[in-house]
């Protein structure tokens, strides 16, 4: 087995195992597992509504995986894509309410305000990780925080007190007549195309383009790019503000696309969070994020299906998103045991 | 109110507050200083609040006004049996100890709220009968000015933080057992060719970071929120961590800085009904603690500085 089938197989397994502890844990609660799944199955396919939500939910997948595996590769944990979203949420929502332009300006606007959001939000932990070396997982772990109070208590300035920053105008939403007319009025939104767009784009950054390959360099050596005569410094600033710009964009595509509003929140959302397994599972490759953002996206959105149908709490599927990054994340042994496996084959 | 009143009032509150972070914090103190980074504090802690409030549930009538003790027994084991997930991941498996702590995190809430909806057939649980319950203490409660704010109506658990604290302390600093745990946190190779078993220091560690985590969070939701759902324990982990890191991975660092953020905890609770404070909009001291979490680590606050090898995971005979 070459290293490259190794390295598609290891988070093919954890998923294959994720989905076998899942059906281990409802049956011994008294639930039934095929049932379970059928109805998880029926939540992501079951009909065109459906389908069309759960392309709705990998939307803001793809985008905050892009996130966390954009400064994965430049050696940094990005675990501020929460609270990047969420500034970009706001910022999107709080262009989208307050200003009236046309279309062609204002949409656009609202997008870069989020991006702006987001980047300037992950551009603090990178320059206190470049300048003073300070790790970034706890910062950014403090800013989502400070992001949730922040925003919460933007919204209740902006609403005099209440708790909504109210619907964005038209002209600024994502809506798309076409996809309700085709998915039986689900939220699907055009958000989608600026999704995989923004894929292409991290493929583009990193392998095609100078400024990727020093991004990446930083990622693998510091010390060996700082010799080779790269500023680390300014890679390190620069990746956590691309990273947060990806974060600020899937924020975006809550306030433009989904709710078409801000509200103030008692909690995280979960996708950035969610992003890290996406990233992880994808191998921080952009052909990878697709893959993990379209099974994470689906069983999350699946999930919803599974109390109606089968009586199964949702949170069954958090347990096995869980478990599928655990198993990731230990892929050492797996690997492991696949070189055990192959050398035996060998010999024999 | 009198200024002795606000110290009255605010000082109980801030402790009361305090409690359930300084036995988190001092778990993630064991954990780190033996070189295994745990986010997964949260996760941990929700296990321990959801647990203690299960066995309350479910043992009241049989232990009467003793059960929160009990429960916060079952919690320790718990959470520390949890613990031992991030044990074998980070330390045999050599998964990355942030990524496994994620993990733990997400998996903790998963769990308890799954259990919760299977038992309860809803998003949260009832609330319970006996909680932790205030008392004065004999004698010291007298004392002038000192007795009201410290002594009287305090919580058993907020004594058995600060104790938890000086323990550890203890443990840490002036046992063989905490001198090999700083070692292998430090230098584990070195630690390691003098005979000291690497792997065996880090899984105790970890299970005890774990059992206090679960101690940490009954304490909260028996004595807080009185019932378990999603948001019970909202950050609470994570502040806990914040108060590690700006106590500088020290148990006494770590109960100073618990304490202080259960002071800005109460203080945005309750400072509506202190003059002054009260005109202080709530929102800054809701970001208070993680704003100075970020000037500590960022060296403004002195140097701060983590265990060496923490976060590496050991692999024996690898330079």
């Amino acid at each position: 087995m070459s290293n490259r089938v190794i390295n598609i197989l290891v988070p093919v397994i954890s998923v294959i195992l994720g989905l076998l502890v899942g059906a281990v844990i409802m049956f011994v609660s008294g639930y039934d597992p095929v049932k379970g799944y059928i109805a998880l199955w029926n939540g992501i396919f079951g009909d065109a509504y459906n389908m069309g939500e759960t392309v709705r939910q990998i939307t803001p997948y793809l985008l905050s995986g892009l996130a966390v595996a954009f400064a994965f590769r430049t050696g940094l944990f990005n675990i501020g894509v929460e609270g990047q979203l969420i500034v970009g949420w706001f910022a999107a929502a709080y262009v989208g309410v307050a200003f009236d332009f046309p279309m062609y300006i204002h949409l656009p606007l609202a997008i870069l305000a989020a991006a702006v959001a987001g980047g300037l939000w992950a551009f603090i932990p990178g320059l206190l990780k470049a300048k003073l070396q300070v790790h970034e997982v706890i910062v950014t772990i403090m800013m989502n925080y400070i992001a949730l109070h922040t925003t919460n208590a933007l919204i209740k300035v902006m609403s005099d007190g209440g708790d909504n920053t109210g619907t964005i105008q038209a002209s600024a939403s994502l809506k798309s007549a076409f996809f309700e007319s085709m998915t039986d009025f689900s939220r699907l939104h055009y958000g989608i195309f600026i999704a995989l767009a923004m894929v292409v784009v991290m493929w583009f950054i990193l392998e095609k383009t100078t400024t990727g390959f020093e991004l990446k360099s930083v990622g693998f050596n510091q010390h060996a790019s700082q010799y080779a005569g790269m500023n680390v410094q300014k890679n390190i600033i620069l990746s956590m503000v691309i990273s947060g710009v990806f974060a600020g964009l899937a924020g975006a595509m809550e306030a433009l696309g989904t709710f078409q509003y801000a509200s103030i929140k008692s909690g995280f959302t979960g996708i950035g969070f969610d992003g890290i397994a996406v990233a992880l599972l994808g191998a921080n490759t952009p052909l990878g994020i697709i893959f993990g953002a379209t099974l994470f996206g689906a069983l999350k959105y699946g999930a919803l299906n599974m109390p109606n149908e089968a009586g199964i709490p949702v949170e069954i599927v958090s347990i096995v998103i869980a478990i599928i990054i655990f198993f990731v994340a230990c892929g050492y042994v797996i690997r492991y045991f696949l070189e055990k496996t192959n050398k035996k084959k060998e010999a024999k | 109110m009198s200024f002795l009143e606000v110290l009255y009032f605010i000082i109980p509150s801030a402790i009361f507050y305090a409690a359930p972070l300084i036995f988190t914090a001092i778990g993630g103190v064991f954990s780190e200083r033996s070189g295994v980074v745990n986010i997964g504090l949260e996760g941990l802690m929700v296990m321990g609040a959801f647990i203690g409030i299960l066995f309350n549930l479910m043992f009241v009538d049989t232990f009467g006004s003793m059960t929160p003790w009990y429960a916060l027994i079952a919690a320790m084991l718990a959470s520390g049996l949890f613990a031992v997930m991030h044990a074998v991941a980070t330390i045999s498996f050599r998964a990355d100890q942030t990524i496994s702590g994620v993990a733990i995190n997400m998996l903790g809430v998963a769990i308890a709220l799954f259990s919760v909806k299977m038992i309860y057939g809803k998003g949260q649980t009832d609330y319970i009968q006996e909680r932790f319950i205030r008392d004065d203490i004999p004698y010291l409660s007298e004392i002038p000015i000192l007795g009201p704010m410290f002594f009287k109506d305090v919580y058993g658990t907020s004594i058995l933080a600060l104790i938890v604290a000086l323990l550890a302390w203890f443990v840490i600093y002036k046992t063989p057992f905490g001198l090999r745990l700083r070692a292998v946190g430090e230098h584990p190779m070195a630690a390691d060719t003098m005979g000291v078993n690497v792997t065996k220091m880090r899984y105790i560690a970890v299970i005890l970071s774990g059992a206090l985590a679960g101690i940490g969070g009954a304490v909260y939701s028996q004595s807080i929120s009185g019932e378990f759902s999603h948001s019970t324990i909202n950050g609470q982990g994570f502040m806990a961590l914040a108060a590690m890191i700006f106590g500088k991975w020290h148990p006494l660092g770590a109960l100073g800085a618990a304490l202080f953020f259960g002071f800005a905890q109460a203080l945005s609770i309750v400072g509506g009904e202190i003059p002054y404070i009260d005109r202080v909009p709530s929102y800054f001291l809701h970001i208070l603690p993680y704003v100075l979490t970020i000037l500590a680590i960022a060296g403004f606050i002195g140097k701060a500085n983590a265990p060496k090898a923490s976060g590496v995971p050991y692999i024996k005979g690898k330079r």
